[in-house]
């Protein structure tokens, strides 16, 4: 068992970095632990726990802007919106129950593994709400980067490159974040039997539309059957769904309005605000609906035209969202999982990056887990590493074996 | 005084050989040599400083950007990206020493694909080139700069520009998928594509807002969207700049984000008015243009919210916008503030710093406290939904003591925008003009990680040097776990 250090203080968080840089001492950096077996496994001397670094350091609503410790657990987080009528805009996806927890992990950890949920096509992931962060880097330094207003140029934005390192270049001691107002109510378009070509180009016609979508995903039949949400349970077939979300006459409209518009294509329904709800968030989560966990689990994006070309490539059960393109894939544990079908489907695609969220250890440990770069950029990378922590002493192999 | 990197001599000694071997990689007119037409490219739009390149050179292929650099690189010349040249914080502003590498003959566009929302287009394209090419089918590109119909995209992705609609729709990295870099050795990378978000470290990211400092774009993938089904503009006129302030932070506390939300205080209003006519109300002390957009019917309901929340506030005008003619007249004279400001001043300086929204009224009133110690006018615009300042100095170039006063006002503007928990840049970058204030908002470790980035990307320092940070630090230096002093030392750089 390795030691755990759990620093309380930013001044902690530095000594404790910098002691372990001094004897190039490697870290495991830890939010709550949630999305540990998300990426490569991390052989460390130690485990830097950062889950002592709690609470919310300023939060006005008006502003549009939260300031927190990185290790505040994400669920306070969003209660605390939910009772301003406020929401972080990039839907993070509770990833735990994929790895059988509860906990919706830290805030940092939602940063640091810029996830985002079904609003990602409309609002952007976790990189574009993140405004500003002081951590400490690889070389125990202390920076600051960003701000903590929403219009901000000044200097290197260092927060985009923070924010999807998984902790490989700095731990996040405080995080900033633009917040959004949350809409009053949200209506769901559902259309029935579609195939995934078919299912695709209607999304596509749904989000090239003026109706501000914001959400389109595909069930095909394992998965829809899987729904908690009835009409989606026992529909028997596969579901696209759109989610339309503002006031209530806005919804409402617009959500006929895309019936209208949509229903020669399919058969239709509507779900309101309740069923919606739960839906998106069986989406967002994944695990809902790709539930066996004996399988591999794939996070896939590419060019949203490619997503039905890349589930026909690759033998697998699967759902999509944005609008196809991101493509959730459970395959088969054996072997290399289908990394390379699906590698093959993304190059074929013209391009896109496919994730091993989560497998059996020794096959996390066997195979790329993240997309492996073309060399130039892979050679960049190593050098982006070395500037912030040349010793490798943070989360070393976390993203690519021998970094 | 600005200073700047001192002219490498033995650069310089070179000069007809260094013209030669670029004339071999980019042929005919994309070398440019003879004086009076490299004096095109003494300055950008931060028109007071000013510096002849060494050599202009236009390239037309990726091929010969490549080639350029790579060579550039070998003989460790330094090079200076330039787009349209619009930049307002001397981003392009060239070096005696240095290439001065143009990208506006990259000026096609590569694909419109409606079926994932994106235009491909080479980084010289305007900004508006883009929207134009999409808008027959009911599209548009949504960060749009006052300067759209002259700064080319490239230009935005190194500065991460903005405009009045990103308060709903983002800035320029919120809407960027991808690019086509080459860096400073030639390499050539993609980052990022037509899919979302980036496979490892997020590089794409980290270019933009780059000011050129990490490598020179050659292509891009950005996002398109469905023009909303309805615009409508309501004009806002309030007694004074508080009341506008205060109806900002409650239109926005009311959980509405409008498409775009500006303000103008009395002299910008006069000034605007006098140029373009938009029928502003002159009897005001602050105007407010709030757009609301999106479905016909949110619009509606938004509308009438807004309304109320300003009669609350205390507004003495509300004007609807009732046709595209009339909303496109209101804009108008917000977006041409800027040529309205100067033709009341021979000169005028734009600062650029972002507050927190709640700061308003405090800074605005102590923006005018700090006009009459510098005896100086001051004309306001801001994209005030996004707390982004854009406070307009009045002054006399030709009158030496009037350009001190202006840059001491503006950098106690942008000192006060930090103070009270702000940023120097909401959208124009830092360049050389903010350059020294860095210190007033970054530690010397936040300085130093940042320069460590530009030490993974361009480690001779090549690209763009004596832009962004107030000193260079050799990248050993920095690369050593101790870091201490050690400044390269800057002489002086002319100004005109
Ligand atoms: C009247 C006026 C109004 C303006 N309004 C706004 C506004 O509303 N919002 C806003 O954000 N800005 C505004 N600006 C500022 C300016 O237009 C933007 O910063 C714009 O993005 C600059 O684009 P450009 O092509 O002119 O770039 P340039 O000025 O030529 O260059 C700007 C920087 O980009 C680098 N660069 C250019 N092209 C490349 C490339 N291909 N690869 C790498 N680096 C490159 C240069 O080295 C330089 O550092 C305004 C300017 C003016 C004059």
């Amino acid at each position: 068992m390795s030691d755990t250090l759990r620093p309380r203080s930013l001044d902690e968080l530095r000594d404790t970095v910098a002691a372990a840089a001094a004897d190039a001492a490697t870290l495991e950096v830890m939010g709550s632990g949630s999305k540990r077996g998300f990426g490569r496994p991390v052989q460390a001397a130690r485990v830097l726990d950062l889950s002592g670094l709690t609470g919310v350091r300023s939060y006005e609503p008006a502003e549009l802007v939260l300031t927190a410790a990185a290790g505040t657990p994400l669920a306070e987080i969003e209660a605390l919106l939910a009772e301003k009528g406020q929401m972080l805009g990039f839907e993070p996806p509770h990833l735990g129950a994929l790895y059988g927890t509860a906990d919706a992990g830290t805030l940092g950890g939602a940063i640091a593994s810029n996830l985002a949920g079904p609003r990602r096509i409309k609002l952007g992931a976790a990189r574009d709400h993140f405004l500003g962060a002081v951590s400490v880097s690889g070389r125990g330094e202390i920076f600051k980067s960003g701000g903590k207003v929403v219009k901000n140029v000044t200097g290197y934005d260092l927060c985009k490159l923070l924010a999807g390192s998984f902790g490989t270049l700095a731990a996040l001691e405080e995080v900033t974040v633009k917040v959004l107002p949350a809409p009053a109510k949200q209506r769901t378009a559902l259309l029935f039997g579609l195939e995934p070509a078919e299912a695709v180009s209607v999304m596509a016609q749904a989000l090239n539309s003026p109706h501000e979508v914001s959400g389109a995903a595909y069930l095909p039949p394992a998965a829809a059957v899987r729904s908690s949400v009835d009409y989606i349970r026992r529909a028997g077939t596969s579901v696209v769904a759109l989610r339309l979300e503002g006031t209530p006459r806005s919804s409402e409209t617009r959500c006929k309005a895309l019936c209208g518009q949509l229903s020669h294509l399919a058969a239709v329904e509507e779900l309101h605000t309740m069923n919606s709800t739960k839906l998106w968030r069986e989406i967002r989560d994944v695990a809902p609906l790709l539930p066996d966990a004996s399988k591999a689990i794939w996070r896939v994006s590419v060019p949203p035209s490619a997503g039905a070309a890349v589930v026909a490539a690759v033998p697998a059960g699967f759902i999509l969202d944005w609008g196809g393109g991101l493509i959730w894939l459970a395959t088969d544990p054996a072997g290399d999982a289908g990394a390379a079908a699906i590698r093959a489907s993304i190059r074929a695609a013209g391009g896109g990056h496919a994730t091993l969220v989560r497998a059996p250890l020794p096959l996390r440990a066997a195979i790329p887990v993240f997309e492996p770069p073309e060399a130039a950029l892979a050679a960049l990378s190593a050098r982006v590493k070395e500037q912030f922590d040349p010793r490798r002493i943070l989360n070393p192999g976390r993203m690519y074996a021998g970094s | 005084m600005l200073t700047m990197p001192a002219p490498d001599e033995s650069v310089l000694a070179r000069r007809a050989e260094i013209v030669a071997a670029l004339r071999a990689i980019v042929p005919g007119e994309g070398v440019i040599d003879a004086e009076e037409e490299r004096r095109a490219y003494e300055c950008d739009g931060l028109s007071a400083y000013r510096q002849l390149p060494m050599v202009v050179v236009l390239p037309s292929t990726v091929e010969q950007v490549s080639a350029v650099l790579r060579y550039c690189h070998r003989q460790k010349i330094r090079v200076v990206p330039r787009g349209a040249g619009t930049g307002l914080s001397g981003g392009a502003l060239p070096l005696a020493d240095g290439v001065l590498l143009g990208m506006g003959k990259f000026n096609r566009i590569l694909e419109v694909d409606y079926a994932n929302r994106c235009v491909v287009t080479q980084p010289g394209v305007t900004n508006l080139g883009i929207t134009n090419a999409v808008s027959a089918d009911g599209f548009y590109y949504a960060p749009d700069p006052s300067s759209q119909i002259a700064c080319s995209i490239g230009g935005n992705i190194a500065e991460n520009s903005g405009g009045v609609h990103c308060l709903k729709y983002g800035l320029t990295t919120n809407n960027v998928l991808g690019v086509q870099l080459v860096l400073i050795d030639g390499t050539v990378i993609r980052l990022g594509g037509k899919h979302l978000d980036a496979g490892g470290y997020d590089m794409l990211g980290v270019i933009t807002g780059s000011e050129g400092l990490l490598g020179v774009v050659t292509e891009v993938t950005v996002r398109i969207l469905r023009k909303p089904a309805t615009a409508r503009a309501l004009l806002l006129g309030f007694p004074t700049l508080e009341a506008g302030g205060d109806c900002v932070a409650a239109i926005i506390a009311a959980g509405i984000i409008p498409g775009g939300m500006e303000m103008m205080d009395k002299p910008a209003i006069h000034a605007a008015e006098a140029f373009v006519h938009a029928d502003y109300p002159l009897d005001v002390e602050s105007l407010l243009i709030v757009e609301l957009d999106g479905p016909a019917i949110e619009v509606d309901e938004l509308i009438a919210a807004v309304k109320e929340i300003a009669t609350q506030c205390g507004a003495v005008y509300s004007r609807l916008s009732n046709s595209e003619e009339e909303r496109a007249r209101f804009w108008a004279g917000r977006k041409a503030a800027f040529p309205a400001v100067g033709r009341i001043s021979p000169d005028y300086m734009c600062m650029d710093g972002t507050i927190p929204r709640k700061q308003l009224p405090f800074v605005l009133g102590r923006i005018g406290e700090l006009a009459t110690k510098h005896k100086l006018r001051v004309a306001n615009v801001f994209h005030a939904g996004d707390g982004n300042l854009h406070p307009l100095i009045l002054f006399d170039a030709n009158k030496p003591e009037e350009l001190a006063a202006a840059e001491a006002f503006g950098a106690d503007i942008l000192r006060l925008c930090v103070e009270v928990g702000g940023v120097l840049t909401g959208e124009h970058g830092v360049g050389i003009e903010k350059r020294d204030l860095m210190g007033a908002m970054f530690s010397e470790d936040d300085l130093a990680q940042q320069q460590r980035l530009k030490c993974a990307f361009d480690p001779d320092g090549l690209l763009n040097p004596g832009k962004v940070f107030p000193v260079l630090h050799r990248c050993a230096e920095l690369g050593r776990m101790v870091v201490r002093g050690g400044a390269v030392p800057f002489p002086n750089l002319p100004r005109f």
